[in-house]
């Protein structure tokens, strides 16, 4: 059965993974160690080191993000987060920077590493080499990729495969973005925030609703209309005579149907974005993902999607997963 | 302070391009020229015949030449013109780490803004690796900066810094150019030819905010680290980049060679760069700034 | 939680006018026992909201007539019950089930905002962390008002019973199928 990795960002959440029948659940430090960087979400030390015990129990595994690229002159926080997700008895570590994989195979050779996909590794020639110079033994695939380039990736590649399947989208080749640290000063590879709370501001502005950023204007709607988060790729804007969403709708992936492609493109594992969602979203999410998982190794269909209302903005997309995407 | 022209981000018609490194080899007071395509495979055909000239005039006047791979490597056509780029015979910048699949060993390289050089481990393994020069990441504040260049300094390193010209900001899979168009990315037609600059993008207050080129999406203003030279030069760092526009710019790289030899100041040179900027405003808030766009000099 | 669209019983304004009715400063006190007892019986909560424990947060159920100020002076929750949000940070409204929702895990707070069930105004950061305290508390919150003493218990447990009895609201955490 394909592999289902879920998001917590609590311990609660990691729970609520673990009994909806996660295989394997993603979490990281609370601190800028990782890509969910969100206040008042992740582990302490001593949370993740019983998040690991209940999770074993379940039989699920934990792995421990540590994806964002270390500070200079600050790495030892990164190094110590190596250390002691090890010392918390995770089953693998999300890595990103070049920099800390290098000291994460030289001195933590017996911990598993997974190549996030902050690193953005889109082609078979770059795998391999992450294979090799790293022993990376699974690679979570960037979300700019067709079902068929997937599948071709994994026919010339060793390593595991790992693909989103639902959750937010990013249009940008991971960990190469800085749309938010242009406006806001926080970004995704330093920071771990993307667009980050800090700077938004919601408004009244006569009859419509505003979302701001960093004092730019992201979203406008009427007053009683879904307000999207104002995520920078995904606002509405204008450029030459158009305006709209230049970038990418305010949508989220829902790439449950393509399940049986992927698992024929060779995936092995299949992601769940949304650390910073809550419990009850992880465990019904969960649910219905493992249903899915289950009825496609059963050679069944994938069961119809009921996951619309926990989309943001309501709407969802295959993605770059279709080609027409582009 | 070395100068280092970038290679250009956009697409230009192949007259034009020819005619701008032509002139900039034979004329801009620069130390380092880098050519060939950054952002998109698609476009390399209208001009690749002409870069071996290029290099040429560029190796002919005296400068440092180096091809850069492509931002984002995904298709086939696009593994093989990386790979081919590692045979070439010249410096390769990698501007993502697949070109590092590629490069011979033992063979030195130069590495690209893209390449996300965060911190001095990530640097020590690029030196091992062969690299002898790395242009940082733009979005680095002016601590990083200084870590970087002593650690790349303790290390024979080069360290460069973005100092003038719309910033990269992200790259994708996706064509706003060809989306904007309501055209897939596959039958584009070159709309990103259109403009040489970049598209601009609003926010709906009509506030400039990001410019569309292609895949690529980069700042609204245009980055200009001139006011900052001082602090930079302090940090250690050894070299600044420009990175090509429409319009004079000759006067850009002249400009900033007087800058550092001391001829003119960092406020005049602004005034004479303004009226030719993209976007009409400049930033240089990555270094010290709270955002990447804020401005250090008047307004 | 429910699948397809969600509807949030919205507060009799019978009711509503009668709760508007209970005195302010008991009311006030009370809850204030209870977000205290709470803390001391959760104290990952306050861990979580370390970055923000100096914010006032207004949560106004939007279907009753006042509004809780919440505050932390010396790192101690405390309770304010008043006719609005002034003086608050941040503003959480919400029908009261959808806020109970949110506290019991039952629902999921990005949901609610995406669908308008939930408002949130001002430091929205400090928002987002409150919420995600709160979600990874996994509270019951009629177990925290048995933990209390009687009299406090008492008072919280009369207001409880009217909401229950008019709304069918439980103040109690649903246990499996979430």
């Amino acid at each position: 059965m394909m592999e289902l990795v879920c998001p917590a960002g609590t311990p609660a959440a990691l729970r609520a993974a673990v009994d909806a029948g996660a295989h394997a659940v993603y979490c990281g430090f609370a601190d800028e160690t990782n890509a969910r960087n969100f206040p008042g979400l992740n582990f302490e030390r001593d949370e993740m080191a019983e998040s690991v015990a209940y999770a074993h129990q379940g039989g699920a595994k934990v792995l421990v993000a540590i994806n964002t690229f270390p500070r200079a002159g600050a790495e030892e926080i990164w190094h110590r987060a190596l250390a002691d997700a090890e010392s918390a008895g995770c089953d693998a570590v999300i890595l990103a920077d070049v920099g800390l994989l290098a000291h994460a195979a030289e001195h933590h050779p017996g911990l598993r590493r997974h190549l996030s996909v902050q690193a953005a590794a889109a082609n078979p020639d770059i795998i391999n080499y992450y294979a090799s110079e790293f022993d990376v033994k699974r690679v979570v695939l960037p979300r700019i990729l067709t079902v068929a380039e997937i599948a071709a990736i994994n026919r010339e590649i060793d390593v595991e495969t790992e693909a989103f399947v639902f959750g937010g989208l990013c249009v940008m080749a991971e960990g190469r973005c800085s749309l938010s640290s242009y406006i806001t000063g926080k970004s995704p590879n330093m920071n771990g925030v993307c667009s980050p709370a800090s700077h938004v501001v919601y408004a009244e502005e006569g009859s419509d609703l505003v979302a701001r950023l960093g004092g730019q204007m992201v979203h406008r709607v009427a007053k009683d209309d879904p307000v999207p988060y104002p995520t920078l790729c995904k606002g509405c804007f204008s450029a030459g005579d158009q305006t709209g969403h230049v970038f990418e709708d305010a949508v989220s992936l829902d790439a449950s149907e393509l399940i049986p492609a992927l698992a024929k493109a060779g995936v092995s594992a299949l992601k769940i974005e949304g650390r910073q969602r809550s419990r009850s979203y992880v465990a019904e999410v969960v649910r219905n993902f493992r249903a899915a998982v289950e009825a496609v190794e059963a050679g069944l269909p994938v069961p119809a999607g009921t996951l619309g209302a926990l989309a943001e903005g309501q709407a969802a997309t295959s993605g770059a997963y279709q080609k027409k995407w582009r | 302070m070395e100068l280092t022209i970038g290679p250009n981000q956009f697409f230009w018609q192949a007259d034009i391009w020819r005619e701008f490194n032509r002139n900039m080899a034979a004329d801009a007071p620069v130390d380092r020229m880098v050519l060939g395509e950054l952002v998109c495979s698609k476009r390399l055909p209208f001009y690749q015949n002409h870069i071996p000239e290029a290099v040429e005039q560029v190796q002919a006047s005296g400068k440092a030449v180096s091809l850069t791979s492509l931002a984002l490597v995904t298709l086939k056509r696009e593994r093989n013109l990386t790979a081919d780029l590692g045979e070439m015979g010249i410096e390769v910048e990698i501007n993502d780490l697949t070109a590092l699949a590629h490069i011979p060993k033992g063979a030195a390289f130069s590495v690209g803004p893209l390449v996300n050089v965060y911190n001095e481990g990530t640097l020590a393994w690029l030196a091992k690796k062969g690299a002898t020069r790395v242009c940082l990441p733009p979005e680095l504040p002016l601590g990083s900066v200084a870590s970087l260049a002593k650690a790349g300094a303790d290390l024979g390193m080069i360290i460069e810094v973005w100092g003038y010209g719309r910033l990269p900001l992200a790259i994708s899979g996706r064509c706003y150019h060809a989306r904007l168009h309501n055209r897939t990315k596959d039958n584009c037609q070159f709309v990103c030819g259109e403009d040489v600059d970049g598209l601009l993008v609003d926010t709906l207050d009509d506030q400039p905010i990001f410019a569309m080129n292609g895949v690529q999406t980069l700042s609204s203003t245009c980055a200009n680290a001139a006011l900052q030279i001082d602090i930079l030069r302090d940090a250690g760092v050894t070299a600044l980049r420009l990175s090509p526009h429409s319009g004079n710019f000759l006067a850009v790289c002249q400009g900033f060679r007087d800058l550092l030899d001391g001829r003119i100041d960092a406020v005049g040179l602004n005034a004479a760069l303004l009226s030719e900027a993209p976007g009409g405003a400049f930033s240089d808030g990555f270094l010290t700034g709270k955002t990447g766009a804020d401005w250090s000099g008047a307004a | 939680m429910t699948q397809g669209p969600v509807h949030f019983p919205v507060f009799n304004p019978m009711l509503s006018r009668a709760v508007g009715l209970l005195p302010m400063m008991p009311l006030t006190l009370a809850l204030s026992a209870l977000a205290r007892r709470i803390s001391v019986r959760h104290p990952r909560i306050l861990r979580r909201l370390a970055g923000s424990i100096d914010k006032r947060f207004a949560i106004d159920p939007t279907d009753l007539p006042f509004v809780l100020l919440m505050d932390f002076p010396g790192g101690t929750p405390r309770i304010t019950v008043q006719r609005n949000a002034d003086g608050a940070d941040c503003r959480i409204a919400g029908t009261l089930s959808a806020l109970l929702g949110l506290v019991h895990g039952s629902c999921d707070g990005d949901a609610l905002f995406f669908s308008r069930d939930l408002v949130i105004e001002g430091d929205t950061s400090a928002t987002l962390a409150l919420r995600n305290a709160i979600d990874d508390a996994e509270l019951d919150l009629s177990e925290e008002v048995a933990s209390l003493t009687p009299p406090l218990a008492g008072l919280i447990g009369q207001f409880a019973a009217i909401c229950e009895r008019r709304t069918g609201l439980s103040l109690q955490r649903a246990k499996g199928g979430m």
